[in-house]
């Protein structure tokens, strides 16, 4: 089993007199404010996967990727992550990079393609992306996309508990009809749906969840292929705002846990005494 | 056989018909309620990867239907591959969409909504509707409104889809099975004295092939 911490700290109990040992390195305000939380916060030093369609290169919305891949399914059936040459197939990858370039400018921006090379097959590609992304570290990673299929829902599972314990933040789009879906009906990751508010950084947090938050998905003005924009609604573009805010709270507190994190986000949700 | 007595039960011969007619119907209502241009429901050919035309009203209604193109293009295809519902309120003229529309819907919509039609955990296929007035702004109430609408047109596109396995099961059975069902319409369709004869008729059979198969009388006691 693997530890993802400091080896140095105790990891399954905690001996006695050890408490010091385990001190957060976390300076916590007596109110957690909004300007406390990511004030001034460009994102910088924080890393965000788009695990999506893929993202157009150097679109003016986007700008610069740090990384680009791809998984795809060999003739044999095994999965295979390589560099990506063709960008985005659809447009649903470059529209959510770029809700997350617009409110965290500094980020780094990686894509992992899991979409685009049909429907068939898309579930064992997408848990296969998922896997990849969480062992390279990202600090966030967008999910604007969802399964259905029962078969994948434990594998799932497993990995957003990985992502959680090992510092990767999941934030992933709700579903706005009664339907199982997955992963965001777990609670280890962030799950957003959509408010009518026109304010990118507004978002509430939902007592009766499984949906936790909700964020900007009406009228947004998203990037769309070919360097230009349109504008859409969807919990598909609530999504990277959320994913956006958390690297902003990062950049400025990297030492959060994913646990802390949405407790900053709880804290300063407009509905909870955050607010601006 | 549970799908064959299903079959011949239900008298699948039919059905598919009534359910592509449920499955225009609802097209017609949403385009009607939504005040749209057109609004069509796309069925995931699993066999082929594709999305097909099954029912369009409005704009492109009788030359759409059955009409293909692959399950991972379009925005019917985001919508059938991240199972988000999507809505594009304003489309600006970008080339490569406007081409991609027109081979797609017959026309050049300037916006549309889209949901991904969800039946237990399989994805069917897409519900469409396409340029509503341009005044009316979207609202997470349309959403909602789209999503029960996508709830009936899923029941209807599952039924439709096992209609036709069911007829596809009753073609694969050497004619035998489909001699069954046809039975089963001639003798809906019977004048009440021939119906009487045949269902003596039907019981002496059964009885013939109970006993011919070991099952008697005394085997029951």
């Amino acid at each position: 089993m693997e530890h993802f911490g400091d080896p140095s700290l105790p990891a399954w109990s905690l001996p006695a007199g050890s408490a010091e040992r385990i001190a957060i390195g976390v300076e916590w305000p007596e109110r957690v404010t909004r300007d406390w939380a990511f004030g001034d916060s460009t994102g910088e030093g924080v890393s965000v996967c788009i695990l999506d369609s893929g993202v157009e290169r150097g679109h003016p919305l986007v700008g610069e990727l740090e990384g680009a891949v791809a998984v795809m399914k060999t003739e044999d059936g095994r999965l295979e992550v390589n560099e990506d040459a063709e960008g985005d197939l659809c447009g649903h990858g470059t529209a959510c990079a770029g809700i997350v370039r617009a409110l965290a400018p500094k980020v780094g921006l990686h894509s992992v393609r899991v979409l685009g090379a049909g429907f068939k097959g898309s579930g064992p590609v997408l848990l296969g992306g998922l896997r990849w992304a969480i062992e390279q570290g990202f600090d966030v990673i967008n999910m604007s996309l969802s399964t259905t299929k029962r078969q994948f829902a434990e594998l799932l599972h497993e990995l957003a508990d990985s992502a959680y314990f090992r510092r990767t933040v999941l934030v992933a789009s709700a579903h706005n009809m009664p339907v199982e879906s997955y992963p965001w009906r777990f609670s280890s990751v962030i799950s957003v749906g959509s408010h009518e508010e026109q304010d990118s950084l507004a978002f509430f947090y939902n007592p009766a969840p499984p949906v936790e938050f909700f964020a900007r998905g009406v009228g947004v003005e998203i990037a769309w292929l070919g360097g230009g924009t349109i504008r859409s609604s969807g919990n598909s573009f609530a999504t990277p705002h959320i994913a956006a805010i958390c690297a902003l709270i990062l950049s400025k507190h990297p030492n959060l846990t994913p646990f802390q994190l949405k407790n900053v986000l709880y804290l300063t949700a407009n509905n909870v005494g955050g607010g601006r | 056989m549970s799908d064959l007595r299903a079959a011949v039960a239900a008298g699948a011969l039919g059905s598919e018909e009534n359910y592509r007619e449920l499955l225009q119907a609802i097209v017609e209502v949403a385009r009607a309620i939504f005040g749209a241009r057109a609004s069509s429901v796309f069925l995931h050919d699993e066999s082929t990867d594709e999305l097909v035309f099954e029912a369009v009203a409005g704009e492109g209604a009788g030359e759409l239907i059955g009409q293909r193109f692959p399950s991972s293009t379009g925005v019917a295809g985001w919508v059938l591959v991240t199972r988000q519902p999507l809505v594009i309120d304003e489309l600006e003229q970008d080339p490569r969409f406007a081409r991609e529309a027109a081979e797609s819907t017959g026309f050049v919509p300037k916006g549309l909504m889209a949901v991904p039609l969800l039946h237990e955990e399989r994805a069917l296929g897409v519900l469409e509707v396409l340029d509503r007035p341009q005044q009316a702004a979207f609202s997470l109430k349309e959403m909602e409104l789209l999503g029960l609408f996508a709830n009936e047109a899923a029941i209807a596109l599952d039924l439709l889809q096992r209609a036709r396995e069911a007829r596809a099961v009753l073609e694969e059975q050497d004619g035998q099975a489909a001699a069954l069902a046809r039975l089963a319409e001639r003798l809906a369709e019977a004048e009440p004295e021939q119906r009487e004869a045949a269902q003596r008729l039907l019981e002496a059979l059964e009885a013939f092939l109970g006993a011919s198969s070991g099952l008697s009388l005394d085997d029951s006691l």
